[in-house]
């Protein structure tokens, strides 16, 4: 039975002061990952039918290496925000939304390391 | 989790039917009905209506019902004119106030049900106690540490008329029941309505606690739970737009940073 006034309920444990900064990461994030998705597009368009050698070269040209770089560290730093934001609305019990987030972030952090390290390998 | 179907005791049955006698020309309207001290799932009431009996809106056939049809049915209304923002409900699946929704420009019938996902009082009458208390929370009076003035605290024009599409707000809560993100987390996150009367208050030029009022909603839950769904933008039965207060809050936040 719960007699807590629904006042005391709203107000709760109060304001957590963070909700800003999550949210205008996730605008920033966006907005890069406009221009660096359309290069990305177009180059990987462009790259079909190319040898195996050819696209290695392609990966290993400085510009190509450091763009696919910021391209795998802003989608999976987006796709993190994103995704914390659905299990945060759907999932309603703290233990398993807060073990859900965290494994979210470690699976897309290993999978942004493993993209950067996979051009660092053929760039270097 | 969110719960996509009904529990077993809130799942709708088929009700009961009532027929206006007197006329030929009759509309069928289908109302939600519960009936707590009775124990029994909700249902689907239909009222074959004659409409020439009763005045234009929803709610003149359903005060018509009430009257001369079925006394049991349980609404709230009051001022009958789109003021007072008691009679919100859910009619052919939008939420707004029965007094100005047309019943004659209604093609075919008519469906009523409570505003959704809220608990059910009785039939259409739902329990608001955790919107006031929302709308509460936000202290939604002036408030200023400037010295009292003699007169009234004076605005200009322009500042006055960025309170325009703000104060005509009557809280009826169509905007916050029709929005998936108050269905989901209507606990902590605030809602539509509170979010624009809260705005109502930050806009206002003669109130100095802009500052503090940022602070209390700058939270994950309480006000970034909006992902400009826009659905209360699009059900306000007052035409008001919550979506581009909340957009506001969240610029103005910004702003300071």
């Amino acid at each position: 039975m719960r007699l807590e006034l629904p006042l005391a309920r709203v107000k709760g444990l109060g304001t957590s002061g963070e909700g800003s900064h999550h949210w205008w990461r996730q605008r920033l994030s966006a907005l890069v990952l406009i221009p660096l998705t359309f290069w990305f597009l177009f180059s990987i368009v462009d790259q079909l039918g190319q040898g195996h050698y050819m696209v290695q070269e392609w990966i290993a040209d400085p510009f190509t290496a450091c763009c696919l770089i910021l391209y795998s560290i802003f989608m999976f730093y987006h796709a993190q925000l994103g995704l914390q934001v659905v299990i945060e609305d759907y999932v309603h019990n703290r233990g398993i939304r807060l073990t859900l987030v965290l494994f979210s972030r470690a699976v897309l952090l290993l999978f942004g390391i493993l993209a950067v390290f996979s051009v660092l390998r053929i760039a270097l | 989790m969110a719960e996509f179907r009904l529990p077993k005791n809130s799942r709708i049955q088929q009700g009961d039917h009532f027929t206006d006698s007197t006329s030929e020309d009759l509309k069928s309207v289908y109302i939600y009905r519960y009936d707590p001290d009775t124990g029994d799932n909700p249902r689907l009431d239909r009222y074959d209506v004659d409409t020439k009996a009763c005045g234009p809106m929803v709610l003149d056939i359903l005060i018509h019902i009430k009257n001369s049809m079925d006394s049991t049915l349980t609404f709230r209304r009051s001022c009958r004119e789109g003021i007072c923002g008691s009679c919100s409900m859910n009619i052919n699946g939008t939420n707004s106030l029965a007094c100005i929704s047309s019943a004659v420009e209604a093609k075919g019938d008519i469906k009523i049900y409570p505003l959704p996902h809220m608990s059910v009082v009785k039939d259409l009458v739902v329990d608001l106690s955790n919107f006031y208390a929302q709308y509460t929370s936000i202290k939604p009076w002036l408030q200023s540490d400037s010295p009292s003035p003699d007169r009234e605290r004076l605005q200009s024009e322009d500042e006055r008329s960025r309170l325009d599409g703000l104060y005509e707000c009557i809280l009826c809560a169509c905007c916050s029941t029709s929005c998936p993100s108050y269905w989901w987390n209507g606990d902590r996150y605030l809602g539509p309505a509170a979010l624009l009367q809260a705005y109502r208050w930050i806009a206002d030029s003669r109130d100095d606690f802009t500052g503090e009022r940022l602070d209390q909603l700058d939270d994950a839950f309480k006000l970034y739970r909006c992902h400009t769904i826009m659905n209360c933008t699009q059900t306000c039965p007052k035409g008001l737009n919550p979506a581009k207060s909340i957009a506001q809050i969240k610029l103005a936040i910004q702003e300071r940073k």
